[in-house]
């Protein structure tokens, strides 16, 4: 038995990529060792900025012999059979065996292969995992034609076993393995010889190298806060940022330091933003003030004056960073004084948003045309709302976003409220683009929630009518996290809204800016009779109607089909992200397509709702045994529907009924009925299909008494019948053929 | 890395002279500025060009760029629409690359013992040249000194071999090497000379006049125009065959339309200064400044210097 150690040395790994390669790493290695017949104990994988290195414990000397036994044609059949045993076996006639089964002689091919030496193995295993190393972006160096993440300088690859260690034979590009490495870049440059892993790792630690990402990480936290507790201030954690700082060092050494007096009451975000995205500085608060009045740098190396030159630059680096972050922040809140957020927002009709959408001055207009027809619904002030629209994205026109454009939004709240704005319309600012991710926190004040949906919506809309829907892995306007911005939203706020008359008026918006025919008056006609009335085909007649003769009846005339065919098109597409969405909930793709199929399906909040309950009847054993039920009586109709070329759906009468099922039947299914019809009504889908779970048991029995298909054609009319009353019952809760069988 | 002491440098021109001899000495042929306007170093034919093609080559230079935008009327400390670049390109890239840049910065006074010097990934990427590559921004103790690239492409052609390009921001490096905090108060001579010189004595004026020409005074419509004749004169100059009439030759004129790319290019920075170019049309006027440099690529490739074999006379 012996160890591997592997190490690759190169030059700067990024940070984001360190963790993945190491785990690549042995990934690689120990798939390409076990599929050679290698076995291994255990495996450990660790990156620093400068090596990927992976151990693994008690390999075999020699991996075991195997034996393989093929069977060929036979010896009578033809020679083309013949050559491709041959081919794929690698082997020549005059190897394989000749032996007799009952058909004939048949040839074999008899593989035996000798266990090979492990070092062997390893150098093959490992050359192939360099070549083909999945990095997400590579390069040449040199005159070389080999690819690593950057310039690659030494192999260490050795096994050690009882009698010490054994350097694997293995070039790659005119690079040797070899049993040496090197320590710190700066603290301790020189060639080290190691003879294992322990070894490795503890010379490594004395050339100032720690090897495990998490103990660095881990070391740097624990002194991050030491120091700031010493000074009796709280580190702000930042879980990424520490994966990342931890990965740009090799030699952890925490210093913290004071951000200048004069920076202090520039916004938290700001300072935030300034010192880790470009610094990797943590913000330290003062938990007195509650501001943050200090950071901590990593450094990479201890010096002999503690630091001191180290802190004293990056102190001056930051102050240059802040001083002009102040100056922008300054700038911009003397314009908010002088005119208010128009100082900013005017600026923006000279931006595009996109080349065929317009600038960002139309698409504000649009939003909050959007915004003061939805705001009612969520229980916000549609002045308001309009409002926060027209301002929400000023601050794309603020010096500190163009410096900093992570901060949009978190500035527009802070010029809104010093533009005198109330907190409602600077919360709006702020919030208008959530939810980004699917963790992000979804906004519920109502005018945050408004313009949210109405930038949302009118951003899907203008690219559903350019045509530049997401395909594949591509959605290079993020349009399917809009959707399901809209969704969350939507949601978590329980908000009863029918999305398609909402999409249409957007659509049509897009229509009118983009088409010199479409008289703008129909338009707008058009849109305030789906405001009003909800319906788009119905408001297009009226419209049509009202607008007789005129120039332009024409071209309104062919948004009839172009609008309900994209705005159909972009509800899917709402219905595809709810499914997807629903399913990490835990709720069944089939029991959301029986709940997309029912009326009603663009109120999300209803759907969701029907779903729940859905789900939840489901699992219950009433609920599967009705389904079965359903399924029962739903196949018997459709097959007798089939062969009579009739639809059953005339009222069935008891006066036919012959057995005590039957009309035991009958009556539940008028009691649940009486029942289903009010809780419909009410939207409680709990007690409805509560109502239908009674009707499990008249089912089940009326299956086990009655034959349906007797000779007495009334009688059997009327029991068709009968079924098509439960198929009504069902299908008025949701679709339930859609439901996959139990 | 030498334990030797290196005394600090007294002023902004002290540090390019250092650089200077200390390439020199690692093998480098020291050249001189291009002499056109160009946006950051690597548009000296020395290194767009030079990337190019299999022949080997070193070489260092200072390279005074204008970024148009960038223009503060010499008043931000840090900020100037006319500033040096040193740039280092060195063909095939050398094993020590790394270890021969820490030199220098040994070279101008960076004491190694003391300070954090870090490689932080950054991907270096030109639009307008089409051309890539990887590698880093170099900080020391925080700060942002240098870029160090291996190109993988440029002009569209794969790079074989890699050249490795080192490029200094040299007001930056030099103020933080000489603790100034503002650039126009950095000794551009030595502060004991009989006339000791300022950055600002030789730039604040004319930090100033291109500022107000920049953003204001530049003559759009006559702008637009030289892009196009620019444009114009480029693709014109390529599509004259190979073989020179006169001499019977081949001469394929790479650099004189090189020239006019560059020209191009500096004309597009204006105009963006201007503030005439919107952002749709911004991917299209980078769009027809990186077909003039693969054009220019193109043609070098088919030179001598772009590596192919000089032809036998037929």
């Amino acid at each position: 038995m012996a160890d591997l150690l592997i190490e690759l040395f190169s030059e700067e790994i990024p940070a984001r990529m360190q963790a993945k390669a190491a785990e690549d790493l042995k990934r690689l290695v120990t798939d390409g060792l076990v599929e050679a017949g290698l076995t291994y104990g255990g495996a450990a994988a660790f990156s620093t900025p400068r090596r990927l290195t992976l151990t693994l414990a008690d390999l075999p000397a020699m991996s075991p012999d195997t034996r393989e036994e093929r069977k060929g044609p036979r010896v009578d059949a033809p020679e083309k059979a013949l050559e491709g045993f041959l081919r794929a076996t690698g082997l020549t006639k005059d190897q394989l065996e000749l032996r007799d089964e009952k058909k004939g002689q048949v040839y074999f091919a008899v593989i035996e292969k000798p266990g090979r030496p492990a070092a062997e193995i390893v150098a093959e295993v490992l050359e192939a995992a360099i070549r083909g190393f999945p990095w997400p972006k590579s390069m040449r160096w040199g005159k070389g034609s080999l690819r690593w993440v950057r310039p690659l300088h030494s192999i260490l690859c050795i096994l050690t076993g009882d009698d010490g260690a054994e350097v694997v034979p293995l070039e790659l590009d005119g690079i040797k393995a070899g049993d040496i490495t090197r320590g710190h870049r700066f603290m301790a440059p020189g060639e080290i010889r190691v003879s294992s892993f322990e070894d490795y790792e503890s010379k490594l630690r004395k050339a100032h190298v720690m090897l495990d990402a998490t103990a660095r990480a881990d070391m740097i936290r624990h002194d991050a806060e030491q120091a700031a507790f010493a000074a009796g201030f709280e580190l702000v954690e930042d879980k990424g940022l520490l994966a990342e700082v931890a990965g740009l060092v090799e030699w952890p050494v925490v210093l913290m330091g004071d951000i200048g007096a004069e920076f202090i009451d520039l916004p938290p975000e700001v300072l935030q933003t300034s010192m880790k995205e470009h610094q990797k500085f943590f913000s330290v608060k003062n938990p007195k003030t509650g501001r943050i009045e200090k950071f901590v740098t990593v450094a990479n190396r201890e010096t002999a004056d503690h630091g001191a030159t180290i802190l004293a630059g990056n102190q001056k680096v930051l102050a240059a960073r802040l001083s002009d972050a102040k100056f922008f922040w300054e700038n911009d809140l003397r314009k908010v004084a002088e005119t208010g957020m128009a100082s900013m927002s005017d600026s923006l009709s000279n931006v595009t948003f996109h080349r065929e959408l317009g600038s960002q001055a139309e698409r504000i207009d649009r939003i909050a045309a959007l915004a003061r027809r939805i705001a009612p619904v969520v229980g916000a002030s549609p002045d308001e709302a309009v409002l926060a629209a027209k301002v929400m994205k000023a601050d794309l026109a603020s010096e500190m976003v163009y410096e900093f454009p992570e901060l949009q939004g978190i500035m527009g709240r802070y010029y809104a409220k010093n533009a005198g704005l109330s907190d409602a319309v600077a919360d709006a600012c702020r919030d208008h683009y959530s939810p980004l991710g699917p963790s992000d926190a979804v906004p519920s004040a109502p005018v945050s929630v408004a313009v949210a949906l109405a930038d949302k919506l009118d951003t899907l809309a203008g690219f559903w009518v350019i045509d530049e829907k997401p395909t594949g892995s591509k959605d290079p306007y993020a349009l399917r996290r809009a959707a399901l911005g809209v969704i969350r939203l939507i949601l978590a706020n329980e908000i009863r809204m029918r999305l398609d008359p909402y999409i249409d008026i957007q659509l049509l918006r897009f229509k009118d800016a983009r088409r010199d025919d479409v008289p703008s008056e129909g338009v707008e006609m058009l849109i305030d009779e789906i405001a009003d009335h909800g319906v788009f085909g119905a408001a297009i007649e009226t419209v049509l109607k009202a607008f007789g003769e005129k120039d332009g009846q024409a071209a309104l005339e062919t948004l009839k089909t172009e609008v309900p065919d994209l705005s159909e098109d972009l509800l899917a597409f709402f219905h595809d992200r709810l499914k997807v969405h629903l399913k990490g909930e835990g709720i069944r793709h089939d029991v959301i397509d029986a709940c997309l199929h029912m009326p009603g399906n663009d109120d999300l909040t209803l759907l969701v709702k029907r779903a729940n309950a859905l789900a939840a009847f489901l699992a219950t054993e009433d609920g599967a045994n009705l389904t079965q039920g359903f399924k029962r009586a739903n196949n018997i109709l459709t097959q007798a529907e089939e062969k009579d070329g009739v639809e059953y759906s005339f009222g069935a009468d008891p006066k036919f009924a012959e057995d005590d099922t039957e009309i035991a039947l009958f009556k539940a299914l008028d009691a649940a009925d009486t029942r289903i019809k009010p809780a419909m009504e009410s939207e409680d889908f709990g007690a409805a299909m509560g109502a239908m779970a009674d009707l499990r048991a008249p089912i089940d029995a009326f299956f086990e008494a009655v034959q349906i298909n007797t000779e007495n054609q009334i009688v059997r009319r009327n029991r068709l019948n009968l079924l098509a009353q439960i198929r009504d019952i069902c299908m008025n809760v949701a679709d339930f053929t859609r439901i996959e069988g139990t | 890395m030498a334990e030797t002491q290196v005394t600090k440098p007294k002023s902004f021109q002290e540090i390019i002279l250092r650089l200077q001899t200390y390439w020199a000495s690692k093998g480098c042929a020291v050249l001189q500025p291009y002499d056109m306007e160009v946006g950051a170093g690597t548009f000296h034919p020395a290194t767009t060009l030079r990337a190019l093609g299999s022949k080997p080559w070193a070489a260092a230079y200072v390279q005074p760029s204008r970024r148009p935008t960038d223009g503060r009327y010499g008043e931000n400390p840090n900020r100037l629409q006319h500033y040096y670049q040193y740039q280092v390109l060195i063909k095939p890239s050398p094993p020590d690359l790394q270890e021969l840049y820490l030199g220098s910065l040994e070279a101008i006074g960076i004491d190694m013992a003391l300070h954090d010097i870090r490689f932080v990934e950054d991907d270096w990427e030109s639009p307008t040249l089409g051309a890539w590559g990887l590698g880093w921004e170099v900080w020391c103790d925080g700060m942002e000194v240098s870029q160090f690239t291996y190109f993988q492409q440029v002009g569209g052609h794969d790079c074989h071999p890699v050249s490795g390009e080192l490029t200094y921001g040299l007001e930056r490096l030099a103020m933080y090497v000489l603790g100034i905090d503002h650039v126009m108060e950095m000794p551009f001579n030595d502060p004991g000379a009989p006339i000791a010189l300022s950055y600002g004595d030789v730039f604040r004026q004319t930090e100033e006049e291109y500022s107000r020409h920049n953003f204001d005074a530049a003559d759009t419509e006559r702008l637009l125009r030289h892009f196009e004749d620019a444009e114009a004169e480029c693709q014109s100059i390529l599509e004259h065959p190979a073989t020179d009439p006169k001499t019977g030759k081949r001469i394929v004129m790479a650099h004189p339309a090189y020239d006019q790319c560059i020209k191009a290019s500096h004309i597009f920075n204006l105009l963006d200064a201007r503030g005439v170019i919107s952002v749709t049309e911004r991917q299209a006027y980078i769009g027809r400044v990186r077909a003039l440099a693969k054009l220019c690529a193109d043609a070098f490739v088919q030179t001598e210097a772009g590596g192919q074999q000089p032809e036998v006379a037929s």
